[in-house]
């Protein structure tokens, strides 16, 4: 067996590409999620124990899918007998009947697809959707889940079978969605992959800044999902989104972990690479019509990225662009970034007054960043006692540790500086 | 044995990080950072969790048909809990030595703050069986 380990390491790869479309497969075909899992479960680890000695199968996912589809077989049997003994009431349904395998069907990108739009059915929370994505479809386990989100593991295995058992009560799984119903499936899918997101490039508690495994995750999911639908505009917005976003990662954060600034850090350490693909993702995106969120944020990171140095940023154009986004949302922090490029183009104090009407918004009254926000725009009006109080304000208000570090360091320079 | 440790600070006391030069401010959260990297690698470390400030805390009770009836803010409370660590450790000696380094974490002008740490053993399961 001198080339092992090269094929263990391809054997790998493969299996997590293929877990979620054999789930799929075998989902659609039993209706039992939690069962199916298990039994997918099971055949990646009968894979994993033959493949290395005997090679590959020459249809390494039909092999899986006939497995999982026994061990499926077994556990129908034994819940049928069980519920016999049990009930001593025969199912209607003949065993024979209600194991009758279908044939091993082709589509692959249908049962990856048909996984995803059951884990982020909207009938379930955003948490369990995230959790149930990133296990079925990310094929991590629950141990590396919960560390992600820093809760117990028995926290995130119990959160996961709710997922599960909600699903199971729904009947979710058996939905085709219609054609109209696509959309709005598809725009659950890419917002609980924009939420995974999120939560690893802006943790959303806790001293770490960035969980880069989540953001990862988010980014290969993003990549999965445009390769399996490659005409949908804004799935192509929210993968361009994510690689401009990450493209900032690591100039992001000093080096005792202190937040930086977009309009302070370092621009050579951005990624170039992934600036060029969300780039041309957007490039080839954007003239087929019908534009939305997900573009429309991606075209104003891309507008940060290509930008030279803070000073060269094109702000009219980002203000166009978040002109844009507000029409077609209305979210008090789209309006929230609207003011913000007022304040670049037309300067602090038209910002300022933007920022009067929004703190009437009862959905942004109280929040943390507006505060923050007026502190800047005051900094830059030159008050540097108004900013000094607002950044202690909002210092006071945010959840982030790294965020309310930041804070208070910005107020303590403005108040250095007055000596 | 697992213990606790609770970092009470008062509200107009000595802790009142946001009025501090930038300098202080940025030795004390390195001091942080840094104590806490220890506690995980000496495998000490269950848990810890700063909180959100006190300005918004509020006090909860249950009404007549079990609605919440919430009580707050309270800028006038003496005192609040910043944050805590839970470390299991061999020994309460060993406990009171990390809240006494925790204690000692830098405040203006880089001298240590002596804050006042709460030291609580946390409950266990029951007792083995004894005949």
């Amino acid at each position: 067996m001198a080339g092992a380990p090269p094929l263990d390491g391809r054997i790998q790869h493969l299996l997590r590409e293929l877990s979620p479309q054999v789930l799929g497969a075998v989902v659609r075909r039993y209706r039992d999620f939690a069962a199916s899992e298990d039994a997918v479960q099971e055949a990646l680890i009968a894979a994993v124990t033959h493949w290395p000695g005997e090679g590959l199968p020459d249809n390494p996912r039909a092999w899986l899918i006939r497995v999982a589809g026994r061990r499926m077989t077994d556990h129908v049997r034994a819940e049928t007998a069980r519920r016999h003994r049990e009930q001593i009431v025969v199912s209607l349904v003949p065993p024979e009947e209600q194991l009758a395998i279908a044939a091993v069907d082709g589509d692959e990108r249908d049962d990856t697809l048909d996984l995803l739009f059951m884990c982020c059915h909207p009938t379930l929370s955003p948490s369990s959707a995230i959790a149930l994505t990133l296990r079925s479809v990310g094929g991590l386990t629950t141990a590396e889940i919960a560390r992600a989100f820093l809760v117990p593991e028995a926290t995130m295995a119990q959160r996961i079978s709710r997922a599960k058992q909600t699903i199971k009560a729904s009947g979710v799984p058996f939905e085709v969605p219609t054609a109209e119903q696509r959309a709005a499936r598809l725009g659950a899918v890419n917002h609980v992959l924009y939420l995974i997101f999120n939560e690893g490039y802006t943790a959303s508690s806790g001293p770490e800044l960035h969980r880069t495994d989540l953001s990862g995750e988010a980014l290969r999911l993003a990549r999965l999902l445009h390769r399996l639908i490659p005409d949908d505009g804004e799935v192509a917005g929210l993968l361009a989104l994510m690689l401009l976003t990450d493209a900032r990662r690591a100039a992001r954060t000093g080096p005792a972990g202190e937040l930086i600034p977009l309009d302070e850090q370092d621009r050579s350490r951005w990624d170039r690479d992934a600036i060029g693909e969300g780039v041309a993702l957007l490039t080839a995106t954007l003239p087929r019509g019908a534009v939305g969120p997900y573009q429309l944020q991606a075209a104003v990171a891309a507008v940060h990225d290509e930008a030279a140095s803070a000073a060269e940023t094109d702000w009219p154009q980002i203000l166009a662009l978040y002109g844009l986004l507000q029409r077609i949302s209305d979210n008090p922090m789209v309006t929230l970034n609207h003011a913000i490029a007022v304040a670049m183009v037309e300067g602090p104090a038209a910002g300022l007054e933007g920022l009067d009407a929004l703190a009437r918004d009862p959905r942004l009254a109280g929040h943390h960043r507006l505060d923050a926000v007026r502190a800047h725009l005051l900094e830059r009006a030159g008050d540097r006692d108004g900013a000094i109080a607002f950044f202690q304000r909002a210092a006071e208000r945010t959840a982030s540790t790294a965020e309310r570090n930041y804070l208070i360091t910005r107020a303590a320079r403005l108040r250095d500086a007055a000596g | 044995m697992k213990y606790m440790l609770m970092m009470n600070t008062p509200t107009g006391g000595p802790y009142q990080i946001a009025q501090w030069p930038q300098q202080d401010i940025k030795a004390h959260i390195a001091f942080m950072m840094s104590f806490a990297r220890q506690l995980g690698e000496s495998g000490e470390l269950v848990g810890a969790e700063g909180l959100a400030g006190p300005d918004q805390a509020k006090v909860v009770r249950a009404g007549k048909d079990g609605t919440p009836i919430t009580d707050g803010v309270f800028p006038e409370s003496k005192e609040f809990l910043a944050g805590y660590w839970i470390v299991d450790v061999d020994s309460p000696e060993r406990a009171y030595q990390i809240a006494a380094q925790a204690s000692a974490a830098p405040g203006p002008g880089g001298a240590p703050l002596n804050l006042p740490i709460e030291v609580r053993q946390v409950m266990s399961g029951p007792p083995a069986d004894s005949f």
